[in-house]
């Protein structure tokens, strides 16, 4: 990430998020908001002096609300770039008119309380979009606790009490008393390969990752004895199987095939109750800690995105590829192309892969000066478009636009956007949208000539 | 052995599909079913094993089993199903083609109690415990079972000597008669 901030090729904005995009390919005109971190980039040395006298403490969405950060923060060590952001609501200058510690103190003098957002539009050949994933809320699950029970938690809160800068220093420790688990149980596809109150797909990721942590759990605290709760073990990857079979033979995780039913607390422990499908029992587990493996979901945010970038998403907000198998990283909107799991959950080898390859289609549009469409796209006649402009609100991909043309208003295609469906030529009161090609006069042309043939050959059957 | 192609693979799926309306090939064998099932321990096959046999047509060890007589109908299995299977109204179907097909039954002590049950309640309304109690006794050749606790049952008012008839028994006449009509392939 550093690398990429200092490049002379990428312009970083940080803190910013897209408003409007215009144009088409290889002629994006994209409005970018820039928020305010209230802390000159320009000045900020990195010293972290603000963060460590600010006297404000806020829960930590980093720590997934198991630490605490300051108001003026960095969300995590490693950010970039390495300058802090004023989190407004629940700033004392901004709530209450008082403190200012950090801009006193600070010896560069970056902390401007009077910073505005921006408001920027630049031209882009090509658009990337790599907005990522989120959890699936588990507490849905009302038979699992999630939310209720402290020491349920998720993967992702394993995950930061393992990270030795994370809220716990890199001791894992149940969060009701902050003692150490000995008997942790894992339950996997919370929220996946659910039709009922989840979702239908598997998350791909997670088998995986509980076996690292089941790993790690038994290399840092070996008296810890770990239990997996699984239905399939999806290992497809180089090396991927013989990892899981390490942390059963060599880690000593147990693998339980059977989805958990409940649970619930007892004293001080929680009882699991799953079965064991293999065995043909049902089985309870008294743990100290309960990892959830839970679903992959969009960003909440995913499909307000899609919007503004005019691209396809499907049921679950996950954004839709041209083709599932010949085109996985292009968006149906060509110019926009997809990495990552905006598009479908994966795991770090095939986010890099899919990276590679938006990266390498990208610079197949911008190394050329001119792009080579399908011909089958649509086109208005202007002598005889009435200026309804019903095809417009037709079009699919938001690929027909008002002009004027001779002091008359019509409708006018976007070749580079039009995918030739034909709902503007369908839609068209006086045929004058039409699909090259597919003009209404050539299907009719068409018609006319198989009924000659159908005719000719005495196979015309016609009702009284 | 017998092939398990032999016949239809498909046959009991579809049977069990149209009788109950729930298809049991929508069932992954997660589990869940079988894990969250009060009764589990004491069935002799598991809740999730259950949805197999049909997946794989082998009805014989489930018209016989124990199983289905000693499901206690709380449908815990049905509200988590992660495939929406209402397992319980599959058992029920299962309870149906165990009484046609006339064969040996897991619990045949359990199929007589309910309809001594069920007989009562058709005539009067309401179940007359002493009927069914002497009843019960006399379909097991147990006349004595159970006998030293009607004294005290008795005491405490909870064993009438008459049954209690309801006002509109035709209404229950009714709803014997429609779950009849109902139950007709």
């Amino acid at each position: 990430m550093t690398e990429s901030s200092h490049d002379e090729n990428i312009e970083l904005m940080t803190y910013s998020e897209i408003v409007e995009v215009k144009g088409f390919v290889g002629n994006f005109d994209v409005t970018i908001r820039k928020k305010p971190r209230y802390v000159d980039l320009s000045k900020c040395t990195g010293c972290g002096l603000c963060t460590e006298k600010c006297p404000t403490k806020v829960p930590s969405e980093w720590n997934l609300d198991m630490g605490l950060r300051k108001s003026i923060y960095k969300p995590f060590g490693q950010a970039v770039p390495n300058v802090p952001v004023i989190d407004k609501e629940h700033c004392l200058f901004f709530t209450k008119g008082r403190c200012k510690i950090c801009q006193k103190l600070c010896p560069a003098g970056a902390v401007d309380f009077e910073q505005q957002e921006e408001l920027v539009t630049k031209k882009f050949g090509a658009i990337i979009v790599a907005t990522g994933f989120t959890q699936f809320d588990p507490s849905v699950y009302g038979e699992y606790g999630a939310g209720k029970f402290k020491d349920v938690i998720t993967g992702l809160h394993l995950e930061r009490m393992l990270d030795t800068s994370g809220p716990t220093g890199g001791h894992v420790v149940r969060p009701s008393d902050q003692r150490e688990p000995k008997n942790i149980v894992f339950v996997q596809c919370v929220g996946s390969r659910d039709e009922s109150k989840g979702r239908p797909y598997c998350s791909r990721i997670c088998c995986m990752y509980t076996a690292k942590q089941a790993i790690l759990l038994k290399d840092h605290y070996p008296e810890t004895q770990s239990y997996i709760f699984y239905i399939d073990i999806r290992a497809a990857g180089k090396n991927y199987e013989e990892f899981v079979k390490r942390a059963q033979q060599e880690y000593g995780a147990i693998y339980i095939r059977g989805r958990v039913s409940k649970i619930y607390e007892k004293g001080d422990k929680l009882i699991v109750r799953g079965v064991d499908t293999l065995a043909g029992k049902q089985v309870e587990i008294e743990a100290d800690l309960v990892v959830l493996a839970t679903a992959v979901v969009p960003q909440p945010d995913a499909i307000e995105l899609a919007k503004i970038l005019n691209i396809p998403y499907d049921q679950y907000g996950f954004y839709s590829e041209a083709h599932p198998k010949l085109q996985p990283v292009e968006s149906v909107t060509k110019g926009i192309f997809l990495t990552g799991s905006c598009q479908f959950p994966k795991d770090i080898p095939d986010s890099v892969a899919t990276t590679g390859a938006a990266s390498v289609r990208t610079c197949g549009i911008l190394s050329k000066d001119e792009l080579i469409l399908d011909p089958k796209v649509a086109f208005v006649n202007s002598d005889i478009c009435s200026g309804c402009l019903n095809c417009v609100e037709v079009c699919p991909f938001n690929a027909i636009e008002s002009t004027v043309v001779d002091g008359k208003t019509v409708a006018q295609v976007i070749p580079t956007l039009c995918h030739g469906c034909g709902n503007c030529a369908s839609t068209c009161r006086t045929s004058a949208a039409n699909v090259q090609g597919f003009t209404d006069d050539q299907i009719y042309a068409q018609v006319a000539s198989v009924f000659e043939i159908l005719k000719k050959e005495n196979l015309l059957e016609l009702s009284e | 052995m017998s092939y398990l192609n032999s016949q239809d693979i498909h046959q009991f799926r579809n049977r069990i599909l149209s009788i109950s309306g729930e298809d049991a090939s929508k069932c992954i064998q997660c589990g869940k079913c079988s894990a969250g099932c009060p009764i589990s321990p004491e069935m002799d096959v598991q809740p999730n094993q259950v949805l197999r046999l049909i997946q794989i047509n082998d009805p014989d060890a489930l018209l016989r089993c124990s199983t289905i007589w000693i499901c206690a109908s709380c449908q815990t299995c049905s509200v988590r199903c992660p495939e929406e299977i209402d397992i319980a109204k599959i058992m029920d179907s299962i309870r149906k083609l165990a009484l046609e097909a006339k064969g040996p039954l897991g619990e045949e002590n359990v199929v007589k109690f309910d309809e001594i049950f069920l007989d009562s309640i058709r005539k009067r309304g309401r179940v007359h415990e002493l009927e069914l109690v002497m009843k019960y006794n006399l379909a097991l050749r147990q006349p004595f079972k159970d006998a030293h606790l009607g004294p005290v049952m008795f005491a405490r008012g909870k064993l009438g000597f008459l049954g209690h008839k309801i006002k509109e028994l035709g209404k229950i006449k009714e709803i014997f008669q429609n779950s009849k009509r109902l139950l007709k392939p």
